[in-house]
């Protein structure tokens, strides 16, 4: 994540900025941007878009949500599921990640059916997924599990195929054991990979999610939404997209923290 | 014979396309204790490999490789080493990857830190001891990798390349303290450079390789008292060695070409 703030000018100080501060001019030029698409929007529900409801109708439809707890309980639901499938799918993804990284016979057994399933879109598992584990909590978050486990098994094989050659050299030279190489060595060497590939995880677990809620869920934000979408009810829709967009940039955010936190060790460029 | 480090008719041999590429051919030398020898020689001579099989790092394809009169199975601590690229840790802060290797000695907490201690102290490195890598300049974290080398005291210095990255000016200063390191714990040196002056200045016997087959060219001893000074590298002698070891890298006979 660069940041380019001295775009078009003659930049008088080229102090090198790292972490989450921002400049002023850079915050101004968001704030700028939320306020025309806001001003785009509620131009076009007012020029009368069939149906389109203007940003102060959602706003009070978000609030009435949100004081009868319709709201915060489906979101609560939804980031459940969601969190359960994730740990459960990183949790397994990074030891099996790690074992396939470090043993060429671990690589040759599991790297078919990783690199298969990578193919299928977690979504086309759902119709198995319902016929074999029925309608209830354990088809979704196995569907989230299989999105998150997919992508961080990969990242974390990759991290640690990828670790330099010349730092376990030096760690052996040093008189390191195997075990003390990995542990050591291997792990905070593909520590970053690991975080990427979580935060992808996390991106697709969050996107399959609203998917498994549309087809059969009792709560949640997709629930909601496929049932105002029966009522025609735009303004709920529009709440529950939001409500997602906001959750997921900001677990994305979290995980980002997490990353600088862990890696900062790391020589950018 | 007391070598310290002795390779006996070595041979390594990398399986190609066509044939095998023969990287070192029925190589011997011996390295005596206490000694500083640099090994010179064009790309692909074979000297880091020469060196990677004294560490321990390389397995020969034929003959034997000696360290104390012992068979080299592995690299061991006996044995430092100093990698171009400095391979530190970049996630250890400079006294965290001095006392890397004094951990795996299992040495008590106090010990290791007086250790890694004299160690940064000794490259100079004090005021950075808790610096991450990349914070440091390139002279700066090579310093902290031979910091990291010596801290674990072994008898045997294995250095490859090791400021072949650097500017000029750094490079004379890091030579000047690594002799002067050594003249003081007089621990065995291989040295490996494809700088000729590098290569006179710090060595009492300056090894030159050829390439394709890697093979030893010639063995010339540098006449030069230590310490080594900056006016001695100006000095007709100094030049005299400077010219024969330029003449035997870079006016090699063309290789006859092992079959």
């Amino acid at each position: 994540m660069t940041q380019l703030t001295a775009l078009g000018k003659s930049s008088p100080a080229p102090v090198v900025r790292r972490g989450p501060k921002r400049s002023r001019r850079a915050v101004a030029l968001n704030l700028i941007a939320v306020v025309i698409g806001l001003a785009v929007w509620t131009l076009l529900a007012g020029v009368g878009v069939q149906g389109l409801p203007g940003p102060v109708e959602v706003a009070g439809k978000a609030a009435e949500l949100l004081s009868d707890g319709t709201l915060p309980l489906d979101a609560l639901a939804s980031l459940r599921r969601v969190l359960l499938g994730f740990l459960l799918g990183t949790l397994l993804a990074v030891p099996i990640g790690f074992l396939m990284g470090w043993y060429a016979t671990a690589r040759g057994l599991l790297e078919p059916y990783v690199q298969f399933f990578r193919t299928i879109p977690p979504l086309a598992i759902i119709p198995l997924a319902i016929v074999l584990m029925g309608i209830g909590e354990v088809p979704k978050v196995f569907v989230i599990f299989l999105a998150s486990f997919l992508s961080s098994v990969v990242a974390t094989f990759q991290g640690v195929v990828d670790v330099d050659r010349t730092l376990i050299n030096a760690a052996r030279v040093l008189g390191a054991s195997d075990r003390t190489i990995f542990l050591k060595v291997v792990v905070p060497a593909s520590t970053p990979f690991i975080l990427v590939g979580m935060r992808v995880g996390l991106g697709s677990a969050w996107g399959t999610l609203v998917a498994a809620e549309l087809i059969a869920a009792q709560e949640g934000l997709g629930f909601r939404m496929q049932q105002a979408q029966l009522y025609y009810d735009l303004s709920t829709i529009f709440v529950g997209l939001i409500a997602i967009g906001v959750l997921g940039l900001l677990m994305d955010r979290l995980l980002l923290l997490a990353e600088r936190r862990l890696t900062d060790w790391q020589e950018r460029r | 014979m007391n070598a310290k480090i002795s390779f006996r008719d070595v041979v390594k041999t990398y399986p190609m396309k066509d044939g095998t590429f023969t990287a070192l051919d029925h190589v011997s030398l011996d390295i005596a204790d206490r000694e500083f020898v640099t090994v010179v020689g064009p790309s692909g001579c074979g000297k880091s490999t020469l060196m990677s099989m004294a560490a321990g790092l390389v397995e020969a394809s034929a003959g034997e490789t000696l360290v104390d009169g012992k068979p080299v199975t592995g690299p061991g601590p006996d044995r430092g080493v100093i990698f171009q690229q400095y391979a530190l840790f970049p996630w250890l802060t400079v006294r965290k990857n001095v006392e890397f290797g004094l951990k795996l000695m299992e040495l008590p907490a106090e010990e290791r830190r007086r250790r890694a201690e004299r160690a940064i102290e000794l490259v100079g490195l004090s005021d950075f001891a808790d610096a991450l890598p990349k914070t440091l300049s390139g002279g700066m974290k090579q310093r902290c990798a031979i910091a990291r080398a010596y801290a674990v005291n072994p008898q045997v210095l294995l250095m490859d390349e090791p400021f072949g990255a650097l500017d000029a000016l750094t490079r004379v200063q890091l030579q000047d303290q690594l002799l002067d390191t050594w003249s003081q714990d007089q621990r065995t040196v291989m040295f490996i450079t494809h700088d000729v002056d590098e290569a006179v200045y710090l060595a009492s016997r300056v090894i030159v390789m050829a390439a394709r087959p890697g093979r030893i060219q010639r063995i010339i001893d540098v006449d030069l008292p230590y310490p080594r000074t900056e006016e001695m590298r100006l000095s007709p002698e100094f030049g005299r060695i400077r010219n024969e070891v330029w003449h035997a890298v870079y006016h090699q006979a063309p290789a006859s070409s092992a079959a």
